[in-house]
């Protein structure tokens, strides 16, 4: 098992390593010049020399590549162009916010989609089994960024029963465990989490339906197996797609959330990205993507060791 | 269930009562439109709303803005200068007079020195405390200066390139931070940035990025009548419109900036209060005036002029613009009085463009580059449909070259003669200008010695009569000389129908019925001074 988790992750430095040349190169494709953002329109040519020489912008590209990968690799990142902080601190801090959030709608998805897709699949009343497909599929086709700004209208404005943006009061810094944050959570908790809920309640229903038609399951039915001891066989049975599946989900909540932090202005990864795109700031969109894209394969690597775990069928090469 | 609901319900109730404490009454929350908090170093980004919440509110600049008025187009007054005046003989160097007693939020003099240390800040790059970051801001918007020199305690002469009678305008945008504070956050303007000092009515108490920053009244400041009415402000950067007008109506904020359109009713029926008024700001279509641009005959110019419903604009955006009669509005001090009437007269605008030679197998063809978005860029893409609408319909062939703001910004670096635009076979611009002041107005927008890098006159438009007509505007010393200069050129432009003039945003805010004494002045920047919560 070690030895498998150690090789993963020495597959891991080839992908990174493409990761860090795709990042660049689609950075660096987008139109628009990352100098232009933080000058004004008519800003002298001069001006705008200079700044490209100290960024190093004036560098050929496969350069300035090379520069941004060295000052990587030692966990610098580089300076912000847009605020001139550290491209690590800004990444680190807001991705602990999204990480909050992300930890909250995984949690939530999860477990709401554990439960309602195992009771879809052993429903004996087509009205259950339907009641989960359409939430199902609520989740997976709601454009999420629309039902946070529902979410908003009616828990915030018409019912002034939650905050609508925000991650905390406005005399805190940072997040901390308490009510006030907490409520502050609620709603874009609930956004993040339809679509993970929708995917994986699908997948739980069908993987839990296909695992009890299976004949082992007849068999402990007739040693005379209680239905708890058979559910947890067919849960341990199912797990493995569905943790496959949970993962991507995951990964995707903390990949996928420029949206739901944009309406409601949380200052994560997503809030982070979206600034930086509208400003050009490529070391700030290079660093925060590397990030993300490291952690997401950080997480496959990690459920691709939990499948084998769970399921020692799963004989990896 | 319904016992377990209302429990639910209650539980949520007190969690959102701890969320949103009771503040005191003289706390200002304002949801800004950037996405994070505009550099607060001395010369702030994010644009003008940089300058209106990271500038006026925590700096002065020599000479500063009125806007204590509604009625009337804010102009410059005194500010950290008491006076200032051309050297006799010598027009090229001013002589400004600085207030003295005024002090930094540290407690340091505001001085001659510390005038010539922050010019030396942003144009003298072997100075330590020099900052390209601050220069990149400004540099624009002094264009002409080009020496400063320290007279005794409280003068300093300034020099400029050329004869610039308008330079005192160009001050309004240079501000100045404290020395001693520079010293003391280890001469690194990354920590000013967060305990930055300067002399103006705020102080900054903190400031966490794209989350909040915090001001707090400065009881010493040196104009007694602007001493803050209000304990503190708090910004906060909500780049999204329904984020904005959510958080207003649920009372986390007392105050937004640009409501979307369509949210304005909403936002009444919850007893918010709309403020708009006009400003110097400016939604045309600047077109390409090199040999082979349908735009270079001015009947076609004039005749696209009259083919756009500006009411119907107006009623697509709920009535937040002004009807554009040209460059600025009327009323204002530099209309003049045009002879050419822009008004909706699609028959004439077909007349012309017969009498042009146009038909319906020749239509004119005119591409324009229009953003998806962008500061003062109202609502582009509808706006720029509306348009095509009302330019096809009496016989022009008008298409656009979409891109997203910063590429739209990035593009405009090269005249209509560069690579860019040619590629594109695009021939006009549609970006949206400040015309604060002459020269912002005029002077970089259509002076032939202008044209991109030098400064914005993107469509290459020479001419003589008008660019004498400018320069008389900045060699005019007498203020109403001045006026009636700027006047002038103003109605020749008009005549001239140098640009396709649509529409003047009217800056709309929104703020709840507790924020009382603001007086929303025509002006890109604003005054919170004056603001009570009651």
């Amino acid at each position: 098992m070690l030895l498998y988790a150690l090789r993963r992750l020495i597959y891991l430095v080839p992908v990174a390593f493409g990761v860090s040349l795709l990042v660049f190169a689609l950075v660096h494709l987008a139109p628009g010049d990352p100098i232009s953002a933080i000058v004004p329109p008519d800003a002298p040519k001069e001006v705008v020399d200079k700044l490209k020489e100290y960024y190093g912008f004036d560098q050929p590209l496969p350069v300035q590549y090379l520069r941004w990968l060295g000052v990587t690799l030692t966990g610098d990142f580089g300076t912000s162009i847009g605020t001139g902080r550290p491209v690590a601190t800004e990444v680190a801090s807001a991705f602990g916010n999204t990480l909050i959030l992300a930890i909250a709608a995984t949690v939530l998805a999860f477990t709401l989609a554990v439960i309602l897709g195992t009771a879809a699949a052993y429903a004996k009343s087509r009205i259950v089994d339907r009641l989960v497909t359409l939430i199902s599929l609520v989740g997976v086709s709601v454009p999420h960024f629309w039902l946070a700004i529902v979410l908003v209208i009616v828990f915030a404005v018409e019912l002034g029963a939650l905050p609508p943006m925000g991650i905390g009061p406005e005399n805190s810094t940072g997040w901390r465990l308490d009510g006030a944050h907490l409520a502050h959570m609620v709603l874009p908790t609930i956004a993040l989490s339809v679509i993970p809920l929708g995917v994986v309640t699908r997948t739980v229903r069908s993987t839990v339906k296909e695992t009890l038609s299976m004949e082992f399951v007849t068999a402990l039915q007739a040693k005379g197996m209680r239905d708890r001891q058979i559910l947890f066989h067919v849960l341990k049975n199912a797990a493995p797609t569905c943790l496959a599946v949970m993962g991507l989900q995951a990964g995707n909540l903390i990949g996928g959330s420029i949206l739901i932090e944009t309406v409601f202005a949380w200052p994560g990864t997503g809030f982070l990205l979206n600034s930086a795109i509208f400003r050009r700031d490529l070391p700030i969109l290079q660093g925060t993507t590397l990030v993300l894209a490291g952690f997401f394969m950080l997480l496959n690597l990690t459920v691709d060791v939990i499948q084998t775990m769970v399921d020692p069928r799963i004989k990896r090469g | 269930m319904f016992k377990r609901l209302r429990a639910a319900a209650i539980g949520l109730s007190v969690m959102a009562a701890a969320a949103t404490p009771a503040f005191s009454q003289g706390t200002l929350r304002i949801g800004m439109t950037a996405a994070d908090i505009p550099l607060t170093t001395g010369q702030p980004d994010q644009g003008f709303e940089g300058y209106r919440f990271a500038g006026y509110t925590i700096y002065d600049a020599l000479v500063n803005w009125d806007l204590s008025k509604a009625d009337a187009i804010a102009d410059i007054r005194p500010g950290l200068a008491t006076s200032w005046a051309p050297v006799e003989g010598e027009p090229t160097k001013w002589v400004f007079k600085l207030r003295e007693g005024v002090k930094f939020h540290d407690g340091s003099d505001f001085d001659a020195d510390a005038v010539v240390w922050n010019l030396d800040k942003v144009l003298n790059d072997k100075s330590p405390q020099f900052d390209s970051k601050q220069l990149a801001q400004v540099r624009a918007r002094i264009p002409t200066l080009v020496g400063y020199k320290k007279i005794d305690k409280h003068t300093v002469e300034l020099t400029t390139r050329i004869v610039n009678s308008l330079f005192p305008y160009d001050m309004s945008y240079v501000f100045y931070s404290s020395p001693a504070n520079w010293e003391k956050q280890g001469k690194d303007w990354n920590k000013v940035a967060l305990q930055p000092s300067g002399t103006g009515p705020f102080k900054v108490d903190r400031v966490v990025p794209r989350e909040r920053m915090e001001l707090s009244r400065n009881a010493d400041y040196w104009e007694k009548a602007r001493v803050p009415k209000l304990d503190k402000v708090i910004l906060f950067p909500m780049p999204e419109a329904a984020t904005r007008t959510a958080a207003l109506l649920a009372g986390q904020v007392d105050w937004i900036e640009v409501p979307a359109p369509d949210a304005i009713p909403r936002l009444k029926q919850g007893g918010m209060t709309i403020v708009t008024n006009k400003y110097p700001h400016n939604w045309a279509y600047q077109p390409s005036m090199i040999e082979g641009s349908p735009w270079t005959d001015i009947r076609v110019r004039k005749a696209a002029n009259l083919a756009i419903d500006r009411a119907g604009i107006n009623k697509l955006l709920g009535g937040l613009m002004i009807e554009s009669k040209g460059h600025v509005y009327p009323g204002h001090p530099w209309f003049g009085s045009p002879s050419f009437d822009i008004k909706y007269d699609p028959a004439a605008a077909k007349k012309l463009l017969a009498e042009a030679g146009y038909s319906a197998a020749n239509k004119p063809k005119i591409k324009i580059a229009i953003s998806t978005s962008g500061s003062g860029q109202m609502l582009p893409l509808p706006m720029n449909e509306y348009v095509q609408e009302n330019l096809n319909a009496v016989g022009f062939d008008a298409s656009f070259e979409v891109m997203e703001w910063n590429a739209l910004v990035t593009f405009a670096f090269q005249p209509v003669t560069g690579d860019a635009a040619k590629k594109a076979g695009v021939n006009g611009v549609n970006i949206s200008r400040a015309t604060v002041d002459p020269y912002s107005a005029f002077t970089r927008l259509m002076n032939s010695n202008f044209v991109p890098p030098v400064g914005a006159n993107w469509g290459i438009l020479k001419d003589e009569k008008l660019d004498a007509m400018i320069n008389k505007a900045h060699t005019s010393f007498d203020k109403a000389e001045q006026t009636k200069a700027l006047a002038d050129v103003h109605s020749y432009i008009v005549d001239q129908s140098y640009w396709v003039w649509i529409a003047h945003d009217l800056n709309p805010r929104a703020m709840s019925p507790k924020v009382k004494g603001f007086v929303q002045a025509q002006s890109w920047f604003q005054d919170l001074t004056p603001i009570e919560l009651k």
